[in-house]
Order: C-alpha cells, then structure tokens, then sequence
C-alpha cells in the first residue's frame, strides 16, 4: 500500500496506521503522541495530539475526510494522501490541544522529576504558543498514596489511560482506574489501596508526565545530571534489560529501555527496578543512545568533542521562531547603536 | 394526523389487553407471519423515517448497514437514555404507552434478526424502567416475546437495562460500553456498531421514537408514512415543548408544519405566555444553536421556517439550527441569554466524560470564563476566547458531545454578541437579579 504523508510517499503493510507509517517515514514527519503507545493493546484516539487532515481517502475513494482523524487509530489505505505539519489546520488544531492539556497542568516543572523526560514538555515545545489565555484557577486533587514505591501526583496528569492499559496487559490484576468523569477524573484506586505486584512499576515508565514517578527517585537528581548506561542481569522473572541511571558511581534509577518514540518494548519487573541498585547487579553493556537534541545529552559531551559554534549554528538554524508577540520596542535601540 | 400518541390517553392503555383493543400488537402479527425480515427493512426504508435522537440518520439505512455474518448474534438496543436538557419525548411515551415501544422493539428486532434486545433506559426513570418491566412480562405471558413467537419459530428475549445516569451514555457506543458493563467511555469510531457493537458484534442502537414508530410503518406501509411531511424529513415527531410558552408538553406534530404556527397556534403551544414576547429558540435540545425569534421565524430569504429537518438547518450554522432530538425550548423577553448558555455550559462540563482532552478540558474551560462573564468579572477578550476554544473542540473530539458542547456557546456569541458585551461593560447593572440587556429595536424589546 501507498501513503503520501507530508508529500512523502512510502510503501507499507495493509493495516499499518497513519502514525507508524509517518513513524517509518522519520521523527520529523511523525505526528506527536501523548496516549498512544504501541506496545500497548487498545491505547490511542483521546489525546488528539495527533490529528491529521486527510486530503485524499484512497485511490478508489479520493475524497477527502470531514474531520481531523487520531492518526494513531487510522489505518491508511491505499492512495491514501496525508498532510501533517504542512496543514495549517493541523497545527492550529495542535495548538489547541496543548492549550487544553496546560489549562489544568501545573507549571512546576522546576521541582517535577519527569522534566527533561516529559513528553508534555516535549510536544508544548514544538506545537504550542508560549503565551497562556487562561486566568483560570486550576483544578486540584487530594494527594493519594499508591504504595512504598509509585508516587501518583495527580494535577500533572493528562488522562492518557496508558497506566491502566499497562495494569491490564503486563500486570496480573489492576487495581487502580480511572475515577469520576470530565476534567475532575482522577487516577486513583477505589478504596486507598497500594498497587502492589511484580510489574507495577511499569506504570512509571509509561506515563508521559509526572503524574507517576518512582518514589526510590523521587527529589534525588535532574535528569540532565545523569548518564544513562543500557545493562542487564538473569532475572527469572524480566527480560533483565535495563536502563542505569547514573550520577557520579552510583546507580540512582533503573528503567526499562525505551525506543526513539519513548516506548518501553521490554517491561521490566520491579526487583529489577527498585531493588537492584547496585553496579555489581548488572552487566554494562554501554552508554545508552540519546538523541543529541535531548536535554539527558547535556553534560554528556566534553567541550573538547563539540565546538561552541556547532550548537549555536543548530540553534539559530533548526530552532522555529519563537511565538511571541510582546513589545518589542526596547531592543531597537540596541539595533541603532550596532 | 397522530402516529405514537394516537391512544395514548385511553385509560389503562400501559395494560397489554388495552393495548390489544386499541389494534396493538398487530405489527407484529402481520410482521412475523406475513413478512420476511427483509421486507420488513425495505418498508421502513421506503418509509423515509429518520433516527429521532438528534442526528436525523436514515433508520432503513442504518438497518442495511448492519453486517451479517454467519454464527454471530446480531443484537438491536433501544436508546433510551434520553438526558438533553429540553428533551423529554421518549420518557413521555415510555411511561404512558410502554407497549408502543415494545411492539417496535419486537417488529424492528424481526426485521434484523435480532434473537436478544436490550432498552437502555436512564437511570433516573427507575419508575419508567418499572412500567416497561411490567409491560415486557405481560408480552411474554402473551406469547409476543420469548421463544416461538406466536409459533412462527422466532425467538426473542427483550430486557430493560438501567444507565447510571450519565448524558455521555446517550452517545451509542457509550451506550453499549455501559450496557456490557464498563465505563461509559465512547468508542474510537471505525469500527462502527454495525460491524462490532454490543459484545464485539454487529449491532443497530435506535432511539426510543424510531423504533416506535416501525410499528405504524408495519401496518400501514411504508410508502403511507412517506407520504406524511416535507419531502426528506417523513412522518411525524414528537416534539416535547419547554419554556415560556403558555402550554409547554408533549406534542406529535406531522413535519412539515411552520415554526410560527407551532409556537402560536392554539393546537400546539399557543403562543408565548401573556404580555411577552418571543426572543429566542433552542430547537432541538440544549446541544443545537440557539436562534433570535427573526431567524427562527423566518430564514434569511423571507421564506417561513417549517419543523423539519431541512428547513431548521436552512442557512448552516451562520443562520440556521437543528431538529435535533425536539427538544423545543422557547424563551422570551426576560431570559438572559448569557445566563442561559452558563446552564448549558455547566452542563456539558459536568457530562463530559473525560477521555479526550479537548471536550474535557475546553468544557471546563468555556463553563469557568461564562461563569465569570455573568459575574461580573468578564473581559472583552473572553467573548472572543470562548469563540476560539470552541471551535478547538469542534470536530477534533471521539464523539459528538465535544461538538454539543461547543454549538450553543458559539451560536449564543453569534446571535447575541451585544448580550455578552453588555455583561462586560456593565458588571454592576448585569448582576442584579432578573436584569436582561435589551437590544434597541430588537422585534423582543417591549
């Protein structure tokens, strides 16, 4: 089958979605996701972080769709012809979805252990505005405790459904869910009860914010200070492959490995995220690629490897104008004096 | 010319012998011994009748849509799960004549082949889910339901399944999400009901009034239904009447039939309540756009608006609306509108179900900035913001509440801008108890 995406044509499997297909195409035509996830069955269609117009339905059919669809959900056909980032109507669409996942998300990504790693940090970075329209006070949740080891906070959520997805397909029994309707749905378990089995820690790693860290993490580092080493051990119960999370000698965190689209294809068990924490656990098998655009790549590069031009030149180059309009009068006369 | 409501205030006619005496249950006998399934479908879709629970889809249609492989039960559930403010038609004709909708229930399952059919009844009706229990044992006793009907060799098993009382549950694949037993979330959409529905299989949802109204089309033809109304827009429809009109209810009105007459008429509503007059109309339930008395009168080329489907929709959103489910809400002089469309925001707010982000967290956000105007503390830039946020819910949501809810504010900005302004400007005047901003030379001002 045939998919033009972003005047891109690539060749793909029937019953590929729109969203793997842009994702073999390459990270600059994928469409951003926030709850789709695709190791897990069933995730998908409600962030709308991935809506894409639809000029031509197939080759037989080349109407186009009425609606924006989840990209994600969308199975191409064939002929099918796909404007992503070349849409306006998408970006403004896009534009909208961050402001509504940001109307009751707290800005607290200075103290948040997920920034550096947040896929909401991620996807407001590249399509959203940077001025707020709310006055709005946001809404709250009562804090609730899930156990010695996940820490659930709550405000920071986007009700992506990952976690409950997660608890369903790797873990045996869930016993959190999603509670109430509307923007006061909560994650929560339905009498205080901690989530307690051998792979619940899973849901750490798949959540795209910080609604759920690892409390053995919580407060210790930034993301950017450590370095990431792949390793694994012979655990009975996991794959073993893991990633350590380094600062100076000592193994601050273990994850699952994650993908070029942040998704975990080997979960992991929690003795090997909690309790394994020590370099004599493991077999190192080197550092763990990060994308050099990332912010867990500061730091990592001696000044020696990397010229001071070469990111100055990449930030005036790839970086897009920033979106604001605030007086600007106050830096002309500076202009002048040049 | 009365189709559903026809005896509907014969003494004791929720009693199946009553019933029977009045020519019920006729349908089915004609249906299940005469007619094959197939015939049943193409009366109705000759019939022309269009799904009556707001969208206005071709019922026939719909039914032709429904796959039918082989070994796999095909089920029919009856939307009844009515919960639009300004609607309360299908609770009307439930409550006072369960076995019109029984009768439908049992000809439209026939026709599709349905062996087990459910009514998906709100949860706040407990005592409507109690007369249609009572009315659906009666019909087994009689042989009409149950295994071999009237000894034609076609089984059906009819049950009444309460809701917990969710708005988001009137959406059919929340309905059917409900109905096995999860959270009402709706459905990603494809696949529709009519290849995986209830339980992964092929399933047809219908609201109360189409199924209903298959009965009447059993009898008399489909071609005889066709024949009532205005070109696309057949048969008749229960229009349940709210607001300051002197005789608000439940009213069967053949479509076809002009909105001034309907309002004014001494059949129907009989004019607006004494010393006021007509500003404004939801049409059809709180979701569609509400119009000023001009537009709703007449649309924007001098012709009459009729009640039907065609003629509401007359000029797009721009200057028209929607027959929705008739939900008719007429409001006059001394209603504010920015108070009224705070109602209707609450209320999408506290129906939204919460799984995608734009109608979670732009219902909040419209209710909160219109909660703020009609206090007193709006800024001119709000009136403008809530026209952009709702058009950032529209269409970009899994199902149609995000639309319902984006509609009426946007379409009460529309027709109303100066309304809003006023709230602006005048914190003060705007907050008194019962003071409403009145347009200068407006056809409403006294």
């Amino acid at each position: 089958m045939k998919v033009t995406i972003d005047n891109i044509t690539i060749e793909v499997e029937p019953g590929t979605t729109i969203m793997q297909a842009a994702r073999q195409i390459g990270a600059h035509v994928a469409p951003p996701a926030m709850c789709y996830y695709e190791p897990l069955k069933g995730s998908g269609g409600k962030c709308r972080a991935c809506l894409v117009k639809v000029t031509a339905g197939s080759e037989k059919d080349p109407r186009p769709m009425p609606k924006l669809v989840p990209s994600c959900i969308t199975q191409v056909q064939d002929g099918m012809i796909v404007e992503n980032t070349t849409s306006p109507q998408v970006l403004e669409a896009r534009k909208g979805v961050v402001e509504f996942l940001l109307l009751n998300h707290p800005l607290d990504c200075p103290v948040c252990d997920q920034a550096g790693e947040c896929h909401l940090q991620d996807f407001t970075f590249e399509h959203g505005v940077s001025k707020t329209r709310t006055i709005e006070e946001r809404n709250t949740f009562e804090p609730q405790d899930l156990g010695p080891y996940i820490q659930l906070n709550m405000n920071r959520c986007v009700l992506c459904y990952r976690c409950v997805y997660t608890a369903d397909q790797v873990t045996e029994g869930r016993v959190h869910g999603v509670m109430h309707r509307g923007d006061h749905a909560e994650i929560s378990t339905y009498i205080e009860k901690a989530i307690d089995n051998d792979f619940s820690g899973n849901v750490i790693d798949v959540c795209p914010v910080g609604a759920l860290t690892d409390k053995t993490y919580r407060f210790k580092n930034r993301v950017w200070f450590t370095k990431p080493v792949d390793a694994h051990c012979d655990c009975g119960k996991c794959s073993g492959k893991v990633t350590l999370w380094y600062r100076g000698d000592e193994v601050i965190r273990v994850t699952a490995r994650k993908n070029e689209w942040g998704e975990v294809q080997d979960f992991i068990c929690n003795t090997c995220r909690f309790e394994r924490k020590k370099t004599s656990d493991w077999t190192i098998e080197g550092p763990m690629k990060v994308a050099r655009h990332s912010v867990i790549s500061a730091n990592k590069y001696g000044a020696s490897s990397i010229k001071p031009a070469f990111p100055l030149k990449q930030a005036a180059e790839q970086y897009k104008q920033i979106d604001d309009n605030r007086d600007r009068s106050f830096l002309e006369p500076q202009k002048q004096l040049k | 010319m009365k189709i559903l409501t026809q005896h509907i205030d014969v003494p004791g006619i929720e009693t199946i012998d009553v019933y029977r005496k009045h020519g019920g249950y006729s349908a089915v006998e004609k249906a299940i011994k005469t007619m094959a399934p197939d015939e049943v479908t193409e009366e109705v879709k000759k019939s022309g009748l269009r799904g009556r629970g707001g969208a206005g889809f071709p019922v026939g249609m719909k039914w032709s849509f429904l796959a039918k492989p082989e070994g796999v039960p095909r089920y029919l559930v009856c939307n009844a799960d009515e919960s639009e403010p300004g609607t309360f038609k299908d609770h009307y004709l439930m409550m006072k004549s369960p076995h019109t909708l029984i009768e439908g229930m049992i000809v439209s399952s026939y026709a599709l082949g349905a062996n087990t059919s459910y009514i998906y009844v709100r949860g706040e009706l407990m005592y409507v889910i109690n007369i249609l229990e009572k009315a659906i044992q009666e019909a087994y006793d009689k042989g009409l339901l149950g295994k071999n009907i009237l000894g034609s060799g076609y089984d059906l098993d009819l049950f009444v399944q309460p809701g917990g009382g969710a708005y988001i549950c009137g959406e059919e694949t929340a309905l059917l999400e409900s109905l096995e037993g999860k959270r009402g979330n709706p459905r990603n959409k494809p696949p529709f009901p009519a290849v995986k529905g209830l339980y992964q299989c092929p399933t047809v949802v219908n609201n109360v009034e189409s199924i209903a109204a298959t009965s009447w089309i059993v009898n008399n033809g489909g071609e005889e239904y066709a024949k009532i109304g205005v070109g696309r827009s057949a048969g008749t429809k229960l229009i349940s009447v709210s607001g300051h009109v002197r005789k608000p209810g439940v009213y069967e009105i053949p479509l076809g039939i002009t909105v001034e007459d309907f309002i004014y008429s001494d059949e129907w509503c009989g004019g607006i309540r004494d010393g006021h007059k007509l500003k404004a109309v939801v049409a059809g339930g709180s979701s569609v756009p509400i119009l000023p008395a001009e537009l709703i009168l007449k649309t924007t080329n001098g012709e009459n608006r009729l009640m039907t489907y065609e003629s509401l929709s007359d000029g797009g959103f721009a200057t028209g609306t929607m027959l929705g489910s008739g939900g008719f809400i007429v409001m006059d002089e001394t209603t504010c509108i920015v108070h009224n469309t705070l109602t209707f925001a609450r209320f999408y707010h506290h129906e939204s179900c919460g799984q995608c982000s734009p109608c979670r967290e732009g219902t909040g956000w419209m209710d909160k900035v219109i909660h703020r105007i009609e206090h007193g503390k709006g800024r001119m830039e709000d009136i403008d913001l809530l026209v952009d946020v709702a058009k950032k819910i529209e269409g970009n949501t899994i199902c149609p509440l995000g639309d319902a809810a984006a509609w009426p504010v946007a379409a009460a900005i529309r027709h109303f801008r100066d309304e809003f302004e006023w709230h602006v400007k005048h914190p003060e005047e705007a907050t008194k108890p019962g003071a409403v901003f009145m347009r200068e030379g407006a056809s409403w001002t006294l």
